[in-house]
């Protein structure tokens, strides 16, 4: 934690001495200036920091037990910790390079479209709200069931232009006669010849699925050289017997009966009617079965798992980047708009084409502004903690944990081991310091 | 986490305010405690987690006790979750109240073995003549009484919607058995059985602790929750292999393994109380009505049976609650503490909802609603009364998101195939966290 206040606090280190001048006095009240300061930083900081390394050498009841690299070894040997810490990894890769040239698109484009001001408010607009309420919203988002999370139910609004779900999505078959699944489609097993009356009994079919004009179900009588037969819900209250037509079953209409030839071949199709009775009138005599495509037992597209632990780090990374876009274009754009214009229309008169001005001119100018962004987000990507605690379920979080995460899970989640959590805010520390030294370089040479 | 749902249902049942009645009729029962004369006085200073409405309930029971010790006063401080932390800290300085109500068996362990707490072995005569001896057992450490299980909840409870049941023609189960027959009987309904909330662990070990309990009684239930059993030990096996019977059928859950595994508890009981329902049936505690989101009235809505029994098991309820103890010995303490013992003190609280105790002479009655009286009286009524057993782990393995028990549920959920692989994960992690005793 105190990691991350040092580094946005580097300039204070760094403070020139007063002017030179003689006189015990003026050092007096040179030193009373900066006693604020130092106050602010000793408690706040150096104590804090002081305070965690040792502690960190320390076992779980206090001061009680040295237990030397303990808590470092535990760190390293721990699975869910070095899960956080190869997570952290993947954050660091990814998130900086690319909040920085998304960035840096939106700040050339806008600067190139009529409504730049909306624009830019709208990708700024996520970084006015707190981390908090953004893994809150995510999750939300994020859940998937397309009913209900909004960004499956776009990827359902895609899916469906190309296939649409079937008529009865959660049918199964209700006997061993009838085999198959709901994506091979089913088929009546029973061997039916001209004059055979095909039994088609399916269940799990929630009362809404069945159409309105359903009515009881009934076993057709055989017709000399035809073959017919019933598609129905083989289910009453309390189950019934299964493969018997009984009272309270209903018809499943609409659904195609197929029929297939000895070499699989469908060689007719019939329509259930309302009582789900289906004839595919006269066949020539052979052996054939009754079957129905798995067309009509499509399901609807069921969604990605962003909440799973497969894809939870990537959805993680994208509400993040989400947020800090907004941040990253308008420093990138405040960069663009103090640049100076006539070198691009140099460019421009020396028949460089846009690509290259962009490419050869704009980004090396930009060059400083794009490595502030990109050192700011690689600190906040180390110490990103919140998103990820609000927008994991718990049965994610260790697939989704980061180091600061794991941090604040060993010391305050239950474990209370403030011995290993300070062992983790240590091994943050000194991750966040080479980081810290690169920015703090930079403000030397700025200044 | 549980405590908190648990508490929230409460503060939503408190709604039902015909307190006064009740326990004016009730109050006659209060001769069968101790405190016939009281001649204590002075203050008492008492920390407690209930806060809000729950407050204002003790409350009631405050001024009930005032009814019999006119001149004892009961500061009470509402501290709310942080309790555990609060008065830590202050044994550890050395200045605890005089008593508080906890709802972690194991830091009341943690405090008698730190020798901070009084038993209350004074009270035996009114513990003996309101509780079981399974009840008193609860505050029993180290072989004597030092706390009262006042306020439990009853989490041997399954909720299920009403039309599912209708539409599937079934009733409510008694056996398991009885009940995988209704599961399947519902699937084929059209409506799968089973509402998980699996990205809560805590929902999937009080599911495994009830079904431990039924299946291999009181006694391997105790012992396992202190580990002396191993994880791996075959009633574990069995317990878990019954416990897939239920997860372990995809098609039977809403949203399926990998929808559960997401599912947090309070959308599994929405689940259960939409129109139409996504699933049938959630197996939790009586805390459940409180913390739906979705509208549905009892009765027709949503209904309530007790878990079911295995293998013939008798009743056999499975609580949390808040253990109550004692810093100090003083009179007006002890007073206190038999006053909480007896029958007029439970009424004063059950009266307002929200509440359930183990006393045997508190009559159904005042309980506000026909679903409470029959979920609070189940606890009195059942012949084994044990506290969930995560809550007494130690808090890495029982009570971390992610790790320990919870966490390895998750990954049962995931694939209940592979019981004996989780039952050496759960195994390693219950000696690790034994030893460190974190």
């Amino acid at each position: 934690m105190s990691a991350g206040n040092i580094a946005v606090e580097p300039q204070v280190d760094a403070a020139p001495p007063p002017d030179t001048g003689p006189g015990l006095r003026r050092y007096a009240a040179g030193a009373l200036f900066l006693l604020p300061a130092f106050i602010v930083l000793g408690v706040w900081i150096v104590y804090p920091t002081v305070y965690t390394i040792i502690r960190s050498f320390f076992g779980l009841n206090g001061f009680n037990k040295f237990v030397g690299i303990d808590n470092y070894k535990t760190l390293f040997t721990t699975s869910t910790l070095t899960t956080a810490i190869k997570n952290n990894l993947i954050w660091v890769a990814v998130v900086p390079a690319c909040v920085t040239a998304i960035g840096l698109v939106f700040a050339v484009l806008t600067e190139r479209v009529r409504w730049s001001v909306a624009f830019k408010t709208a990708v700024f607009l996520p970084m006015a709200i707190s981390a908090f309420a953004t893994g809150v919203t995510w999750r939300i988002m994020y859940v998937q069931d397309p009913n209900l999370g909004a960004v499956n139910a776009l990827g359902r609004a895609v899916v469906q232009v190309f296939k649409s779900p079937g008529t009865l999505s959660d049918a199964t078959p209700s006997t061993s006669n009838v085999t198959g699944t709901a994506q091979t489609g089913m088929t009546l097993q029973t061997p039916l010849k001209p004059g055979s009356v095909a039994l088609i009994g399916l269940t799990g079919i929630p009362p809404t699925e069945v159409p309105a004009s359903a009515a009881q179900a009934v076993q057709p009588k055989p017709v000399p050289g035809h073959i017919s037969g019933v598609v129905w819900r083989d289910f009453k209250p309390g189950g019934g017997v299964p493969g018997k037509v009984e009272k309270g079953e209903l018809g499943l209409p609409g659904v195609t009966v197929q029929l297939r030839n000895s070499e699989d071949k469908v060689v007719k199709t019939a329509a259930a009617g309302d009582n789900g009775v289906f004839d595919f009138g006269v066949v020539t005599p052979g052996t054939y079965k009754a079957g129905i495509s798995p067309g009509t037992f499509a399901k609807p597209w069921a969604g990605f798992a962003w909440l799973g632990t497969k894809l939870i780090t990537p959805a993680l990374i994208i509400a993040y980047m989400w947020i800090w876009a907004g941040f990253s274009m308008v420093v990138i754009a405040a960069g663009l708009s103090s640049m100076p214009r006539d070198v691009l229309e140099a460019a421009r008169t020396d028949g460089a084409t846009e690509w290259q001005v962009f490419r050869r001119v704009t980004v090396p100018l930009l060059a400083p502004v794009l490595s502030v962004v990109f050192i700011t987000m690689i600190i906040n990507v180390l110490k990103v903690f919140d998103l990820v605690i609000t927008l994991a379920p718990g049965s994610s979080q260790n697939a989704a944990s980061v180091i600061a995460l794991a941090m604040w899970r060993t010391s305050f989640g239950g474990i209370n081991d403030f011995g290993v959590g300070s062992a983790i805010a240590v091994f943050l520390f000194l991750l966040v310091i080479p980081v810290l030294l690169l920015n703090v370089n930079r403000f030397r040479r700025e200044v | 986490m549980r405590n908190r749902w648990a508490r929230r249902a409460a503060a939503c049942l408190v709604a039902v305010p015909l307190a006064v009645l009740a326990f004016t009729s009730t109050g006659s029962g209060a001769t069968r405690s101790a405190s016939a004369a009281c001649s204590a006085s002075g203050s008492i200073s008492f920390d407690g987690v209930w806060t809000g409405a729950e407050a204002t309930a003790f409350g009631a029971v405050i001024k009930a006790f005032n009814k019999v010790c006119p001149k004892v006063k009961v500061n009470y401080k509402p501290v709310g979750d942080n309790l555990p932390t609060v008065v830590s800290t202050a044994v550890a300085g050395g200045n605890p109240p005089d008593m508080a109500d906890i709802a972690q068996p194991g830091l009341v362990a943690q405090f008698v073995a730190k020798g901070a707490l009084k038993p209350i072995t004074y009270a035996r005569t009114v513990l003996l003549a309101n509780f079981s001896p399974s009840w008193i057992a609860l505050g029993t450490f180290q072989k004597k009484v030092y706390g009262l299980v006042f306020k439990a909840s009853n989490k041997s409870t399954v909720w299920y919607n009403v039309t599912a049941f209708k539409n599937a023609g079934v009733t409510p189960p008694a056996t398991w058995p009885q009940l995988l027959k209704d599961a399947s009987t519902i699937k084929a309904s059209g409506t799968p059985a089973f509402s998980i909330g699996g990205a809560d662990g805590w929902t999937l070990t009080d599911l495994f602790e009830n079904i431990y309990l039924r299946q291999a009684g009181p006694v391997k239930y105790a012992l396992l929750t202190a580990h002396k059993i191993k994880w791996t030990d075959s009633t574990v096996a069995a317990a878990l292999k019954t416990m897939a019977q239920v997860i372990g059928d995809s098609a039977n859950m809403a949203g399926g393994t990998s929808g559960a595994v997401q599912t947090d508890f309070p959308t599994s009981v929405n689940n259960v109380w939409e129109s139409p329902p996504k699933a049938a049936i959630v197996l939790e505690g009586d805390f459940v009505p409180g913390v739906a989101t979705v509208k549905s009235s009892p009765g027709t809505g949503y209904g309530e049976f007790p878990f079911p029994s295995i293998n013939n098991s008798p009743p056999e309820v499975e609580i949390g609650g808040d253990t109550i103890v004692t810093f100090r010995d003083k009179p007006q303490i002890e007073a206190f503490v038999k006053f909480l013992a007896t029958p007029a003190a439970a009424a004063a609280w059950a009266a307002k909802g929200g509440f359930a105790t183990g006393n045997k002479h508190m009559p159904a009655s005042v309980y506000p609603d026909a679903i409470t009286r029959a979920t609070a009286s189940a606890i009195a009524k059942a012949k084994y009364v044990v506290f969930d057993m995560s809550d007494q782990q130690p808090a890495s393995f029982g009570a971390t998101v992610g790790q320990g028990e919870w966490g390895l549920f998750q990954n049962f959920l995931r694939n209940p195939s592979d019981v004996s692989g989780i039952q050496s994960q759960l195994e390693s992690a219950a000696a690790a966290a034994w030893k460190s005793g974190k």
